[in-house]
This record gives C-alpha cells, structure tokens and sequence, in this order.
C-alpha cells in the first residue's frame, strides 16, 4: 500500500529545478503530485511519477542525488474537513507526520493526498481503522 | 607619493644587538648554537635518537655552517609529541604555556621559561624600537589575547618598551576606532586585513585615521601584499610595517622591517635562519628562494633545532641602509605547504577532510573557499551531497550541515559557513577536485 516517492536534492539557485523536469519531461515519465521544500540554502524536490524505477535510474545517470522514501496516499472528501479528519486521528499518537502536500486533481469530489510519516506500516493500519481510503499505486495512477 | 608621518628616531638599548658587527654576531651564534644543540641533546628524547641515528653529538658541531648537519623539526613532531614531549625544561621552571592549531585537533603546545619570555619581550621591543616606536607611544594592541601568542607578545614587548599599551585585543570594531581617537593612539598592531576594515568602517562613522596621531601601524599574523600595504599607506598615512614571527619559534618578533621596509631583519641573535630547498633539504646560497628554517638559539623551555617553517622566501644579500647588520629576508609570499592562515587561524585542508570523514563515514567532494568581508576572513565550505547523507526531509539536511560545521569547529576552532551543493557542482581537473578557492588577495 505505500507509495514510492522520489526526492532529488536542488540548490537553492536560480534554474537549479528545471533539470530533473526537463530530464523526465523528454523520457515521457508524469509528475503526479510534486512538493518543493525549501531551506535557505537548498531545496528538495519530491516526486510521485508513474515508473518510478525508470525514473530514477534516469536520474542518477543524470548525476542527481535521489532518494526514494515509501510514503502514503489517501483519499478524502474534498470539502472543508476532509484533512482534519486524516489529522485527528494522529493527535496524541506517538506516529509522527513529517510531511504532507496533496495530489493536484479532485477525482470523483475526492482529494488525494501524501503523507510522510516516521513509521508507514502503523500508520497505514489506524488510517484503516479510521475508515479512511488508503490508494495503492495503481489507484494513484487509475486517478 | 605618500605621505608618512615622520617618527621621530630614539635608540632603545636593546637595539644595540641589531648592529653587532657580523663576525661578532657569528662567534655568537657559533657559541649559542653550541649550547642550544647540548641542551637539546641532554633534555629532548626524540632529538637525542635523531642524532644518534645521524651517528652525530654535541662535539659534531665545529663551526656555524655544522648546523646543516642537524636533523629537522617540523610541525607534526610537535604534534607527534603532544602536549609536552619537546619540552627540555620541567614544569615548574616552565612560566608560560600557549598554543596553536595543529593538524588533527590536537593543538601545538608551546611552552617558555622566565629567561625565554625576557628574550620575547626583548625581541619585541627591538621590533617595536626598529620601527620607530619608543617611550611615550601609545601601542592600541589589537591582536588577540590569549593562547595564541600574538597579545601577549606585542603586550609584554610594548611594555618594555616603555609604551603605553592599549590591550584592547581583537573585534569590536566600532570600540577600536573610538579608542583610537579618543585615547590619541600612535601606533596600532593586528592583522592587515583588519586594520583596512577598521579604516573602512571609521571612514562610515566620519572618522577620517590620517586626522589622527596614528603613525605606525605593525601588522603581522596573516600574509599580505605589497598592495596591500599601499592601500593601507595611502588610506591612513600611517607606516604598515610587516611583522613575522610563529608559535612554535616564539611568537612574533622573529624578524620585522625597518623604515626602510626592504625586507625583514631578523634577529639572527636568537633565531639563526637558513633557506633549504624544500624537497632535498639542502641549504641554498643566500639569495635564493626557499624554505626559510629557524633555529632558536637561545630558546630553553622548548628549544626548537631546524624547524622548518614551511614560508617560502629568501634571504637578501647586502647591509641594509638602515645600518642594522641583522640579515633580512623578503617578507612572505607563500607557504611549501597547504596551510591556511584564516584570521591568524592555521587551517590545514587535511583538518577539513578529517571532519567531513568523522561525519560521513566517507570523504564526500568538498571544496573551501575563502573570502574577506569586513576585513575579516571567511571560509565556506562546500560539501556535494551523497546519496547515503541526502534525505527527503530539511531537517535532516540541516542537520547533517550544523553536525559538519560542528566537527568542523571542533577540529579547526573556527566557525565556518558550511554549505551542501548538488553532485558534480565542485569542479574537477584530472579527475581531482580543486580544494582550496582562495579569493581573499587581490591577485
């Protein structure tokens, strides 16, 4: 059920992020979801593609730094709420989020969204509990 | 054309010892060096094998021009030794300790008796004396105080001089000017760079230095230009007179200019020099460029035979004009090793490897680059990102990028800037990556 992500590491310069785009742009590989996070210095792209093995053998050929982190997607209604609900569930918990951005698209009035959290496997299991739909990779790329 | 203010010349008795005619001055070399080799012999183990292994003794030595058959001393067998194996004095006749960055964290420990300080401070005065300074300067020592030897140098050596000193040791840059103003200093010693930050930031608070008593200016510590200098002549009309001196010999005070600024004397009386090409050792004529080695004559605490300081210079033939029959040699250029001097800080690349090592596991690309902002040095130090230490997550990046700068810190005992840089950004010759970015001197 988890989801590979790719993160590739950027400076924080001027034209340093449309390398990777342009690399998969060219090999025909989608961006899904996309989130940028940024320090003062650099930045880290992070990825959901369709053949993410592809990609990131295309990408270390190209000499960027990648990491591939398992992370999870979930569905939830797209209308006021519909996060929070995701979020109570972890409140007091002792599973850490560390990051989450959401797909771009609303599917059949459903948001996707990706969450990092410290221990997946766990998470996975009260997100369930919590009837919440948790999407597989084929889900994601049915979407 | 310049304008210098005029010091006015009085002679300190001490500086009777820059004119010793020169075959006085060799017998006494000649009969220093004798004694020196004896005590070091006597006192210091890994001299005494050195020499045993050389089939050499004391009775080796027959004439000044034996002391190439001496074995060296360098940096890493003060490091070898740590903290106190050279020692050839027992510590309660040992009065001082100070001490300087080595190559691994370690620092270089050196030590001085009660005679050894009187000889600094000697030493010192003559510098000061040789460049114009006597009784009634007021000295604003802005070196720093503590275990580097640069304060308590130019302190004890402005005292015996019968100056007024200031001992207002380093930064703060805003007090300095203020205190030169304001307490009428004549004479100011801290490195070049950070008095041209000081001409700088006094031109912002309106403060124009050529307006002040302000007349010598003795700058040491780090390596400089000759337009440098200019610059500093020219912005402050004041004299910059380069002094030279290191730890592991005494501190400053080994060899300073005169007014005539061609050259260093040295103080030969203590300090006997030779130049040596770097790779074979051998002793070069005079006037050929090399490595300068020092030899401390009178040294008790830590007498320090051959040591080769790794300054690349040469020693000048013929008497100087001031009438000092002290030899002189060209000040400093560049160094036969790759040693950095980062605000009076002895950085090796080596230290820099060590850390990054410590952190990663693994030696990642890396690259230091070295700017002056504000007068003062700044490292940065590049670091490619792996794919073991990069993460998805910032704070782990951050984090990898204080723990370097942490080790780094721990190593070098300096904060630098640290910074991570994308794969095969740091660029490579011959498969090897240029380590050291130096942009600090106008070239």
């Amino acid at each position: 059920m988890k989801i590979q992500q790719l993160s590739i590491f950027s400076e924080n310069k001027p034209g340093h992020l449309i390398a990777p785009c342009r690399l998969l742009a060219r090999e025909g590989i989608n961006m899904q979801a996309m989130s940028l996070a940024d320090a003062q210095r650099f930045g880290i792209l992070r990825i959901i593609v369709s053949d993410w093995q592809r990609a990131r053998r295309l990408l270390e050929a190209e000499g960027f730094v990648v990491r591939v982190t398992e992370v999870v997607a979930v569905e939830v209604p797209d209308h006021p709420g519909g996060l929070s609900t995701v979020l109570d569930l972890f409140e007091g918990s002792t599973l850490n989020i560390e990051y989450m951005y959401a797909f771009p698209f609303v599917h059949d009035g459903k948001a996707a969204l990706i969450f990092r959290f410290d221990y997946p496997d766990p998470a996975i299991d009260k997100l369930r509990a919590g009837g919440i739909t948790v999407l597989d990779a084929d889900a994601l790329n049915n979407r | 054309m310049i304008a210098v203010k005029e010091s006015c010349q009085t002679f300190h008795p001490d500086s009777a010892q820059d004119y010793v005619p020169p075959a006085l001055l060799a017998e006494l070399q000649f009969s220093r060096l004798k004694a020196i080799v004896a005590r070091a012999f006597d006192r210091v183990p890994l001299f005494r094998s050195r020499m045993s292994d050389r089939a050499l003794t004391p009775e080796s030595i027959t004439s000044l021009s034996d002391i190439a058959l001496l074995p060296f001393t360098t940096k890493s067998d003060l490091r070898d030794t740590y903290p106190f194996g050279l020692f050839a004095s027992p510590m309660e006749e040992i009065v001082r300790l100070h001490a300087s960055s080595g190559t691994t964290g370690k620092p270089i420990v050196v030590a001085y008796t009660q005679q050894d300080v009187d000889v600094w401070t000697s030493v010192m005065v003559r510098s000061f004396a040789a460049c114009g300074l006597h009784h009634g300067d007021i000295i604003q020592n802005a070196y720093g105080y503590g275990l580097f030897t640069g304060g308590l140098g130019a302190h004890y050596g402005a005292e015996g001089l019968g100056a007024t000193v200031i001992p207002i040791s380093g930064g703060n840059t805003d007090r300095q000017i203020m205190v030169m103003k304001d307490f009428g200093v004549t004479a100011i010693c801290c490195t070049p760079s950070y008095f041209l930050h000081m001409i700088e930031r006094a031109a912002e608070m309106d403060i124009d230095i050529r307006d002040l008593p302000l007349r010598v200016g003795v700058f040491g510590a780090e390596p400089w230009t000759p337009s440098m200098r200019k610059r500093i002549e020219t912005l402050s009309g004041i004299r910059a007179i380069d002094i030279y001196g290191l730890s592991e010999i005494i501190g400053p005070g080994v060899a300073i200019e005169c007014p005539e600024q061609s050259g260093l004397h040295i103080f030969e009386d203590h300090f006997y020099p030779e130049i040596i090409d770097p790779e074979t050792g051998a002793v070069l004529p005079e006037g050929e460029e090399g490595e300068l080695v020092l030899t401390t004559l009178s040294k008790h605490a830590m007498p320090m035979i051959r040591y080769r300081t790794r300054d690349i210079t040469a020693l000048l033939p013929g008497r100087c004009p001031c009438g000092r029959s002290l030899r002189r040699m060209r000040r400093i250029g560049r160094r036969s090793d790759d040693m950095l001097i980062i605000r009076g800080v002895n950085v090796f690349p080596s230290q820099v490897e060590a850390a990054l090592l410590d952190v990663e596991g693994t030696l990642p690309h890396y690259q230091i680059v070295l700017t002056r902002m504000h007068g003062l040095d700044q490292m940065e130090v590049l670091v490619e990102v792996t794919p073991e230490t990069f993460s998805d997550r910032i704070g782990a990046l951050e984090e990898l990028s204080t723990k370097i700068a942490d080790a780094l810190e721990h190593v070098l005992g300096l904060r630098v800037q640290v910074r991570l840089v994308e794969p095969h950004t740091i660029q490579r010759s011959e498969g090897k990556a240029k380590r050291v970015i130096d942009r600090r001197l106008p070239s």
